[in-house]
C-alpha cells in the first residue's frame, strides 16, 4: 500500500508548505526589519570607524568593543578604563535594580488586594491597572516632568504648606529618573503577580491561620512561596524595559544623568562613533537575554505569561 | 478597610488595601494634573489660572501639530492593518496544528520584537535604513511604516493566537461535513469566531503604533514628524499648556481602545 503512504506524505507536504506561506508576510517583516537589523549591527560592531559617522567597510577592528570600557591615548601611549562609560553602566544597573524592588514593594500588595477581591470588582481593578499601561509612555513621562519641576504641583504644594521656601530642584536628577521608571513600569510588575495569586489555593491560608501562624507567616510562608513566579516574571518584566529606558531618563535625567540607551544613541550623534553604539547595543541585549533567559526558565510549563 | 474583629478575614492583609488605592491614585493623579493645566487659562504648568480651551485652540491652529497628529494617525491605521493581516494568516498557521518542526522557531521569531530594547531595535534600523537611503535615494514613508508594522506584529498576533486556541473545531468539522470547501469553512465560521480577536489585535497593534517613539524618532526622515517626536522635540524648549493638549489628544485612542478589549475579552 505504498500509495496511501504517498497519499499522506503529500498531504502532510502540502500542510506544511501551506502553513509556511501563511506565515511568510509576518516572519519576512520581523526578519526585514527587526531581526535582520540586528545582525547587520553584530556586523558593524567589529567594523573600523568612519570619519563622518558610518563604519569604513571590509575593514576589521575590535576598537568598538575596547572603546566600550578602554579608551588609548595616542601621546602617552597608555591605556585607560572609560570611567563615563562605566558609570552609565552601574547607574543603568542601579536604576533597574532599584525600580524593579521599588516595583515589587508596591506592586505585591497592590496585586495581593486585587486578587482578593470579589470577581466583578477584580475585573474593574485589573482594568484602572491596564489603562495607564497602555497610555503613551511618552505622555506619562510628560506627567512626572510635570509634576516634578520647579514650577510643579509637588513644589507648589510643598511651598504653600511652608515645608520649603523655594522651589527644590527634583527634575534632572536620579531620583527623578527612579520615579519615572517606577511609575511607567508599575503595570508590568502588578499584571503577572496577581495572575499566579488568582490561582493560588486559599485554603492554604486558612490552614495556616487554623495553625496559629501570624498574618506575617501566613504571608511569608504560605502567599510569597506560592506566587514566587509571578514575582521573578513581573521582576525580569520591569527589569528589562528599565535598564533599556531612552525616553525617560532623557525627559527626567536631563544630559547628565544618561543611563545606556542614551549613551548608545550618544555614539551615532554627536559621538559619530558607530562601532562603538553597537557594541555597546550589543552589550545591552546581551544583559537583556540573561534577564530573559532566567524568565523563560521560571515561567516554562507553568503558563505564567500575563494579561491580553 | 475598617477590620472588626469578630469579622476575621483570612484572606485580607493590613495595609494592603491602602497601597493598592494608593498605587491607583499615583497612576491617575499625575495624568489627570497632565490634562487639567492643558485647560489652564494662563501659560503656567504649575498655577491654576482658570479654565479654558484656549491651549486646545493653539493646539488646532499650529500646523505642525495638525500635520504630526495626521501623520501619527495615517501611520498607525496603515501599519496596524497591515500587522494584523500579517499576525492573522501566521495564527492560522501556528495553531490547532500538531507540533512541527520549526514551530518553536518561527514563534520566537513573531516575538522577537517584544524583546529588544527599543533603543537597540532603533539604532539597528537606523543603520540598515541609512545605508539603504544612501543607495536608492528613496526617503518616503516606507521605512517607518515596515518598522512600524514588524513591531507591532506581535502585539497583534497575541490576542488573535488566544482567540483561535479558544475556539471549538466542532462547527469547522461540521460545516466539512456539509460539503463546505475549506474556503467557505474558513469565511463562514473560522473567520466569524475569529474576528474579535482580530479586532483586539488590530486596536492593540494601533496604539502600540500611535505610541511609539523611539524607534520613530531615529527612522524618520525630514517632514515625518509623528505626535509623540513633535512632543519630544518640544522638551528642551519653553513649554507651554499647548503640549499638554497634544498630548490629551494622544491619550484618548488609548484609553478608548483599551476599554474596548476590556470589554471584547469580557463578553467572549
Amino acid at each position: 500500500m505504498a500509495d496511501a503512504a504517498e497519499v499522506a506524505r503529500r498531504y502532510q507536504a502540502a500542510a506544511a508548505r501551506r502553513r509556511w506561506i501563511l506565515k511568510a508576510p509576518a516572519l519576512l517583516t520581523i526578519l526585514l526589519a527587526s531581526f535582520g537589523p540586528l545582525a547587520v549591527m553584530l556586523v558593524y560592531s567589529v567594523m573600523e570607524k568612519g570619519n563622518y559617522g558610518g563604519v569604513a567597510f571590509g575593514q576589521f577592528s575590535l576598537d568598538g568593543w575596547t572603546a566600550v570600557f578602554f579608551k588609548y591615548d595616542p601621546f602617552d601611549e597608555t591605556t585607560s578604563l572609560v570611567v563615563a562609560n562605566l558609570t552609565v553602566f552601574l547607574r543603568s544597573i542601579k536604576l533597574a535594580l532599584v525600580t524593579t524592588i521599588a516595583a515589587l514593594l508596591v506592586g505585591f500588595p497592590t496585586a495581593y488586594f486585587i486578587a482578593t477581591r470579589p470577581a466583578e470588582s477584580r475585573s474593574q481593578w485589573l482594568l484602572l491597572i491596564t489603562i495607564p499601561f497602555w497610555t503613551n509612555l511618552l505622555v506619562r513621562t510628560f506627567a512626572i516632568m510635570g509634576l516634578l519641576s520647579n514650577q510643579g504641583l509637588v513644589n507648589n504644594a510643598l511651598i504653600w504648606s511652608g515645608v520649603i521656601d523655594k522651589p527644590l530642584q527634583m527634575l534632572f536628577t536620579d531620583g527623578a529618573v527612579l520615579a519615572g521608571l517606577v511609575y511607567v513600569y508599575l503595570p508590568l510588575m502588578v499584571l503577572p503577580v496577581y495572575a499566579s495569586l488568582e490561582r493560588m489555593d486559599f485554603r492554604l491560608v486558612e490552614a495556616g491561620y487554623d495553625l496559629y501562624a501570624t498574618r506575617w507567616k501566613v504571608l511569608r510562608h504560605i502567599v510569597i512561596p506560592s506566587c514566587k513566579p509571578g514575582l521573578i516574571a513581573g521582576s525580569i518584566l520591569v527589569f528589562i524595559p528599565a535598564i533599556g529606558a531612552y525616553v525617560t531618563p532623557r525627559i527626567l535625567g536631563g544630559g547628565k544623568n544618561m543611563m545606556m540607551g542614551n549613551l548608545i544613541e550618544l555614539q551615532f550623534g554627536q559621538g559619530r562613533n558607530w562601532p562603538l553604539g553597537a557594541a555597546l547595543s550589543i552589550t545591552l541585549l546581551a544583559i537583556v537575554t540573561v534577564a530573559l533567559v532566567v524568565y523563560i526558565r521560571n515561567t516554562a510549563g507553568k503558563g505564567g505569561a500575563h494579561g491580553h | 478597610m475598617a477590620t472588626k474583629p469578630q469579622a476575621f478575614d483570612p484572606k485580607s492583609q493590613p495595609g494592603f488595601g491602602f497601597v493598592a488605592g494608593a498605587t491607583i491614585v499615583a497612576l491617575y493623579l499625575p495624568i489627570i494634573v497632565l490634562v487639567a493645566f492643558a485647560f489652564n487659562a494662563t501659560s503656567s504648568l504649575g498655577i491654576w489660572g482658570g479654565l479654558s480651551l484656549n491651549w486646545f485652540i493653539k493646539a488646532w491652529n499650529n500646523q505642525q501639530i495638525v500635520d504630526a497628529a495626521i501623520f501619527s494617525l495615517w501611520l498607525a491605521l496603515v501599519a496596524g492593518a497591515l500587522a494584523t493581516m500579517m499576525a492573522t494568516l501566521a495564527a492560522l498557521a501556528m495553531t490547532r496544528t500538531a507540533p512541527y518542526r520549526g514551530q518553536t522557531l518561527a514563534y520566537a521569531l513573531i516575538n522577537q520584537p517584544l524583546i529588544v530594547p527599543e533603543i537597540v531595535t532603533a539604532i539597528s534600523l537606523l543603520i540598515v535604513f541609512s545605508a539603504v537611503k544612501a543607495t536608492t535615494g528613496y526617503s518616503g514613508a516606507g521605512y517607518l511604516v515596515l518598522a512600524h508594522t514588524a513591531f507591532c506584529i506581535p502585539f497583534a498576533y497575541l490576542p488573535i493566537r488566544a482567540r483561535l486556541e479558544g475556539m471549538d473545531l466542532t462547527f469547522e468539522t461540521a460545516a466539512a461535513d456539509l460539503y463546505a470547501n475549506p474556503w467557505k469553512t474558513f469565511l463562514h465560521i473560522t473567520l466569524p469566531g475569529m474576528f474579535p480577536g482580530i479586532l483586539a489585535g488590530f486596536m492593540l497593534a494601533f496604539v502600540v503604533s500611535l505610541d511609539d517613539v523611539v524607534i520613530t524618532e531615529l527612522v524618520k526622515s525630514g517632514g515625518q514628524e509623528t505626535l509623540p517626536t513633535f512632543m519630544l522635540g518640544q522638551v528642551r524648549r519653553d513649554m507651554t499648556p499647548e503640549v499638554n493638549a497634544a498630548a490629551t489628544l494622544l491619550l484618548i485612542p488609548s484609553i478608548l481602545l483599551v476599554t474596548a478589549v476590556h470589554l471584547i475579552n469580557r463578553r467572549k
